[in-house]
């Protein structure tokens, strides 16, 4: 929006509301500069009884190991507690469902957007009222037939799990993209001789690619940030990251384990950081296509 | 096609139906030697050998649901016959742990809601006032608390308040109470955890609200304010009503999400002061012997409860939907 008239403000109000958005990204922003910075302490500076600013200067980290900075939590994390292993179960989980709830989401997204109003009204509803339940209520569902069947503690169970919450999602988001592609392009590359595929192959999916990297992102968000489906489906061997991180925390009684728990939650937040640095036009997009159409 | 969609869904519902049924025999000993606590590990074998007969356990109904660790039917009725006033029946009633899981999360959806709402609006606003150069990294910043892994979001708080830490140094120093500790107060642990919510599910309110803002039709703001209208009748009258919609949207995402909360609970490590409908069942499924039956129970009782907060948003949905379609 450009600065028409009706935008300018008086002087107080324009330094109010500057105040309050850098207050606001200070309160955003400052918990995770704060632990990174903190991540290359040892822990008698991150969590210091004498004086705050032990964390920043790092009085303890000189003495323990010699240097203002230190590695030994991203060392004790990555190698001492094999934290690599989870981060590759993080990214088979994470790769297999954003393909196969994407493949799924979009036939079948394309295929509801194509067809009558009420039955697709009453499929997203479905999937509304599944996206509001806890993740928890659901593995608390799948957790029996799971050991009865032997398939606990596999990653290929999870994933399918993982695939299962989030395809109402995925398939409301996409639904509604293509409901905004006109129908005229398919039906008219119809007229022109192409099958129903064909016309979805080579008219649809060209144009189709804003909608689907969106919901990539959000099904990538989901399967990321998931805790619940990950630590209870899966066995120790095959953990992902984030459980990984909740099991360091059970063992905190040993000194220094503290920061590599500190230091494995900024390695798995680092990703999401680049993330959001390329992707932030598609995110706000995708946040605000359901709250348009809604 | 929809089979794919709709298999998991169906599963998931006979599931949460029949798990009730699981380990029924555990449960039905424990009201048989009612008051005593020692009793769960007694009859293990026991269960063990009728459940290899009947795999899904025996058929109860609602017994589960009825039973101390639910809607504990039974003792409400004497907590009510035997309670002195209004006041005192309240504290005994929470003092059960699903109705104390309950009122965690009411308290939480209704605090959490409203608050990120108002304050994503507000900072809606901000942005749209700074000049275009800003606003790109003042976004970035903003997502950051939404898009970062809940469970991470909240230790990264938690570290931060803990007594050592810098928030918990601060707070010791404006309490002037040296000994003073989050994690040992049940208020403290509350409101912790109402600001983390907060703090985490705000950006989702701005965005929606920055996107909104960016389509006020400015015809109608200027004609307001040729028609002479001050600033604040400007907001009132022509962005409030234009976003209401989204405030629509956002309250049923923001209810939706944050009658679930269950991360910030197992970060801040708080399932003593603070126990929500989640992390009930999340607790019940990962204590060492795993009761299935009465993380079944919680769970239907859960989905119950989603079902009634979001009906009117539904049904309202469902109103508006039929006048467009018709």
């Amino acid at each position: 929006m450009t600065t028409s008239t009706a935008e300018r403000r008086p002087f107080a109000l324009q330094a109010f509301l500057v105040g309050f958005l850098i207050l606001w990204i200070v309160v955003a922003a400052f918990p995770f500069l704060w632990t990174l910075w903190g991540s290359f302490k040892v822990e008698g500076d991150f969590f210091s009884k004498a004086d705050w600013t032990s964390a920043l200067t790092g009085p303890m980290t000189t003495v323990e190991t010699g240097g203002s900075m230190t590695g030994q939590g991203y060392h004790g994390a990555w190698v001492l507690n094999e934290f690599w292993r989870a981060v590759l179960n993080t990214f088979i989980v994470v790769v297999s469902v954003v393909t196969i709830s994407l493949t799924f989401g979009t036939l079948g997204g394309y295929a509801l957007a194509r067809s009558g109003y009420r039955y697709v009204f009453w499929i997203l509803i479905v999937a509304l009222i599944f996206r509001a339940m806890p993740h928890v209520t659901l593995v608390s569902g799948y957790l029996l037939p799971f050991y009865q069947w032997n398939l606990w503690g596999h990653l290929p169970t999870a994933i399918i799990v993982l695939v299962a919450i989030n395809q109402p999602f995925t398939l409301w988001m996409l639904t509604s993209f293509f409901q905004n592609i006109p129908k005229d392009l398919d039906e008219s590359a119809m007229v022109d001789g192409c099958s129903r595929f064909q016309a979805f192959r080579l008219v649809i999916i060209p144009v189709m690619w804003p909608g689907v990297i969106t919901t990539g992102l959000f099904s990538f968000l989901l399967a990321y940030n998931d805790f619940a489906v990950t630590a209870m489906l899966l066995n120790q061997e095959n953990q992902t990251m984030i459980p990984k991180i909740a099991s360091f925390l059970g063992t905190t009684q040993t000194k220094g384990n503290v920061m590599f728990a500190v230091s494995a939650v900024v390695s798995a937040t680092a990703p999401l950081f680049v993330l959001v640095m390329f992707f932030q036009r598609q995110i706000v997009s995708g946040l605000t296509a359901g709250a348009v159409k809604g | 096609m929809l089979l794919f969609i709709a298999l998991p869904i169906v599963s998931v519902i006979i599931q949460s139906v029949y798990a009730p049924h699981e380990q029924v025999i555990r449960e039905i000993e424990n009201c048989g030697v009612f008051g005593c606590t020692t009793s769960t590990m007694v009859d293990v074998e026991a269960t063990a050998a009728q459940s290899e007969g009947a795999p899904m356990g025996r058929f109860v109904g609602g017994d589960i649901f009825t039973d101390r660790s639910h809607l504990a039917t039974s003792e409400i009725g004497v907590l009510w016959s035997t309670a002195t006033n209004i006041g005192d029946f309240l504290d005994q009633l929470l003092n059960l742990p699903f109705y104390g899981a309950l009122a965690f999360t009411l308290t939480y959806t209704a605090l959490v809601t409203p608050l990120s709402i108002l304050l994503g609006f507000a900072i809606a606003l901000a942005v749209n006032a700074i000049p275009k150069l800003f606003r790109g990294p003042a976004i970035f910043f903003s997502l950051l608390p939404m898009i970062v892994t809940p469970l991470v979001g909240a230790l990264i708080l938690f570290w931060m308040v803990d007594a050592r830490g810098i928030l918990g140094s601060v707070l010791q120093a404006l309490a002037g109470d040296p000994n003073l500790s989050v994690k040992a107060s049940t208020p403290l642990m509350w409101t912790m955890l109402i600001i983390y919510g907060t703090w985490a599910s705000t950006p989702f309110a701005f965005v929606v609200y920055y996107a909104g803002l960016q389509t006020v039709p400015q015809d109608t703001l200027e004609s307001a304010m040729i028609d002479g209208a001050t600033r604040w009748q400007r907001l009132r009258f022509v962005v409030l009503p234009h976003l209401l919609p989204l405030t629509t949207f956002l309250l049923l995402i923001k209810i939706m999400d944050n009658f679930r909360v269950f991360e910030p609970i197992v970060s801040f490590n708080a399932g003593a002061h603070a126990q929500s409908l989640s992390y009930f069942i999340y607790s019940d499924l990962s204590s060492t012997n795993q009761l299935l039956s009465s993380a079944a129970a919680t769970s239907v009782l859960t989905i119950l409860g989603i079902i009634i907060l979001l009906s009117p948003v539904i049904l309202r949905t469902w109103k508006s939907f039929g006048r467009a379609s018709s």
